[in-house]
């Protein structure tokens, strides 16, 4: 164990540190997720499509700021206001046009209504952005790299990857966590998803919690697809891969569990990045792996909370 | 309507895909592929009928025609592959229902899409097994022995094809009516009544669910005998996709809406997928959208619809 270790201490390390990276994307998108599922009792297929969409926002934004001559420095914001654009534009149309229309109907054709989305914004997005690999590295080249030393080697990260993608996604945790149990709109969401009716009874319009929770998880999948977007370039089929990577996420640490989601990111986006090392045909199938024996285990997840069967 | 005017309406439906086959050739291969497509459809139906929805069922497609290109090699006859791969099928369902039934909703319909994008990976991935995105051709496999070639070929296949989906209608349209088909709108309602009853809703959703993969693998080995060459895309995502869409454009509650879903799908995909190819899905989409909407009963039900006005005027 120990010899294995030293000789592959330096692999551990580079999977470590890439693993995290990505890790608190996926973190953004599955959050958003549970948030939408907690209110809406709704999985959003068409979650990893905003992913997607807040992934060439950024890139189209960005590529509109170095072709204008604006100071590159923009970019930076650029990929929040990206992420703000899709949620605010997409967000409260979906939730209005689509979801709320079939908020009665039975849960199989809600979840049909979610994937007739998805295909179509799958489709759109190759209409707007094309086939073709879209990349956005001006953020990532802004930073530099810083040379992370791993006993006798020196390996050059990207200082993006080191601090920015994980620093947004702690501070969006720390953040989402505060809001929901410190300030009143957060408490509301909070009554809104433990028990509807008697929220609404108290007073509280649910109606439009449950726009704007919508509206705020569309922006969280959206700002994680913004965030990503300098590290990797986005091709067609990126929302069909993040909503299923997001959707093990959320089963691997229980519906509805906000620093679950975090924990259940970190295992899954560390079993990734080392597999990528290790076996890197295995990388696909690593994040189910975990996934299905977590659950073979707790069929509830690990955080999450058994429901109690109606009759 | 009524069982005596369903037996009509399908026998007459039958007769019209072997004109059709018989004055067109070229359609010849579009309707075995049509055929195929309804037979999985079917188990997208007994899934929906307990008011689960797959989003992987593409998978059990895929390792059915993989299997069949793995065997063909070995031995070619066609008869003998069919029950092969739709055992070997039965048997992945069988194994990894074991593990979904635990599942409802959207659980079963996310872990069935999780698994069957792991499947579709591994195909790609595994290029010394499986020759990646290239695929796999197929060696011609022989009926009862017998070499055939050009059109007699595809005759033979659109046949078994025919004969395949008659069977499985009836199976199906029984299987319904029977109690095992009954207790699946039991789990719709409420399962915790029908385990009250003595009715282990599990086991009844596991039949269903093998039966399905059952269903998906003798399609897959359909479109493997037909196309010849079988690639990752299989499994993908859309083409489950596209088996969800189909049950619902037919008609989510009728055997013979699965056929005509599929048939006037895949008429239409010939046209338009060529012409459209960038907005298939897109298109796909928001017919999907609005059957759900608007035609809940989809075209069986529209259809249904129009004969009820008839006689009423």
């Amino acid at each position: 164990m120990m010899a294995w270790l030293s000789d592959n201490g330096l692999l551990l390390g580079l999977a470590v540190l890439d693993g995290l990276a990505s890790a608190a994307s996926i973190f953004m998108v599955a959050v958003g997720l549970n948030l939408v599922f907690g209110v809406l009792r709704i999985l959003n297929v068409a979650h990893g499509s905003l992913y997607a969409i807040g992934a060439y926002t950024a890139a189209s934004i960005t590529l509109f700021l170095t072709s204008h001559g604006l100071p590159v420095w923009l970019s930076f914001p650029a990929l929040v206001v990206a992420a703000a654009l899709v949620g605010v534009i997409l967000g409260p149309l979906i939730e209005r046009v689509l979801l709320k229309r079939v908020e009665k109907q039975e849960p199989v054709l809600q979840l049909l209504v979610t994937f007739a989305l998805f295909m179509i914004l799958e489709d759109v997005q190759k209409l707007i952005w094309g086939v073709q690999p879209v990349s956005n590295d001006t953020p990532m080249r802004l930073l530099g790299t810083i040379d992370v030393p791993f006993g006798a080697d020196v390996i050059p990260f990207t200082a993006y990857q080191l601090f920015v993608l994980p620093g947004i996604a702690l501070f969006t945790l720390v953040g989402l966590a505060w809001f929901m149990r410190r300030t009143l709109t957060g408490r509301v969401i909070v009554a809104v998803t433990t028990d509807r009716e008697a929220a609404t009874s108290q007073g509280i319009d649910s109606a439009k919690i449950t726009m704007l929770t919508f509206t705020f998880g569309a922006m969280l999948a959206a700002l994680g697809g913004a965030l990503a977007s300098p590290m990797s370039s986005m091709v067609p089929g990126v929302g069909a891969s993040t909503i299923v990577l997001s959707f093990a996420v959320v089963a691997t640490a229980g519906l509805g569990q906000v620093e679950g989601a975090a924990i259940a990111a970190v295992m899954i986006g560390l079993g990734r990045s080392i597999a990528v090392y290790l076996e890197p045909e295995l990388e696909v199938v690593v994040p189910y792996l975990i996934m299905v024996l977590v659950l073979l285990v707790r069929p509830q997840g690990l955080f999450g909370v058994t429901e109690t069967r109606r009759i | 309507m009524n069982a005596r005017l369903e037996i009509l309406a399908g026998i007459l439906g039958a007769a019209v895909l072997v004109l059709l086959a018989y004055a067109a050739p070229w359609l010849r291969f579009v309707l075995t592929i049509a055929l195929a497509k309804g037979i999985m459809v079917l188990g997208i139906l007994l899934l929906l009928r307990a008011g689960q929805v797959s989003f992987g069922h593409a998978m059990y497609v895929a390792i059915a025609a993989y299997s069949v290109a793995f065997i063909a090699p070995h031995m070619r006859e066609a008869l003998l592959l069919l029950p092969l791969a739709a055992v070997i099928s039965a048997a992945a369902g069988l194994l990894i229902g074991l593990f979904v039934m635990r599942y409802r909703e959207i659980f079963f319909g996310m872990l069935n899409l999780a698994l069957s994008m792991v499947f579709y990976s591994l195909l790609e991935k595994l290029y010394t097994v499986t020759h990646g995105t290239d695929g796999i051709r197929l060696p011609v496999p022989t009926f009862l022995g017998r070499e055939l070639a050009g059109a007699s070929y595809e005759w033979a296949v659109f046949a078994l094809a025919l004969v395949l989906a008659a069977c499985f209608a009836v199976v199906v349209r029984i299987y319904l009516a029977a109690p095992l088909g009954q207790a699946l709108a039991g789990i719709k309602t409420r399962e915790a009544r029908l385990e009250f009853m003595g009715v282990p809703g599990r086991f009844v959703l596991l039949a269903a669910y093998v039966l399905s993969a059952l269903m998906a693998g003798c399609g897959g080995t359909i479109i493997a005998l037909t196309s010849r060459h079988v690639t990752p895309a299989l499994a993908y995502w859309t083409a489950s996709g596209e088996l969800v869409f189909i049950a619902i454009l037919g008609g989510a509650g009728s055997v013979l809406g699965a056929f005509l879903g599929a048939v006037v799908y895949e008429l239409t995909r010939v046209y338009a997928a060529a012409n459209l190819a960038d907005a298939w899905q897109l298109i796909l989409g928001s017919v999907l959208l609005l059957v759900i909407l608007f035609a809940p009963g989809g075209l069986f039900g529209i259809a249904q619809g129009l004969l009820r006005r008839r006689k009423a005027a």
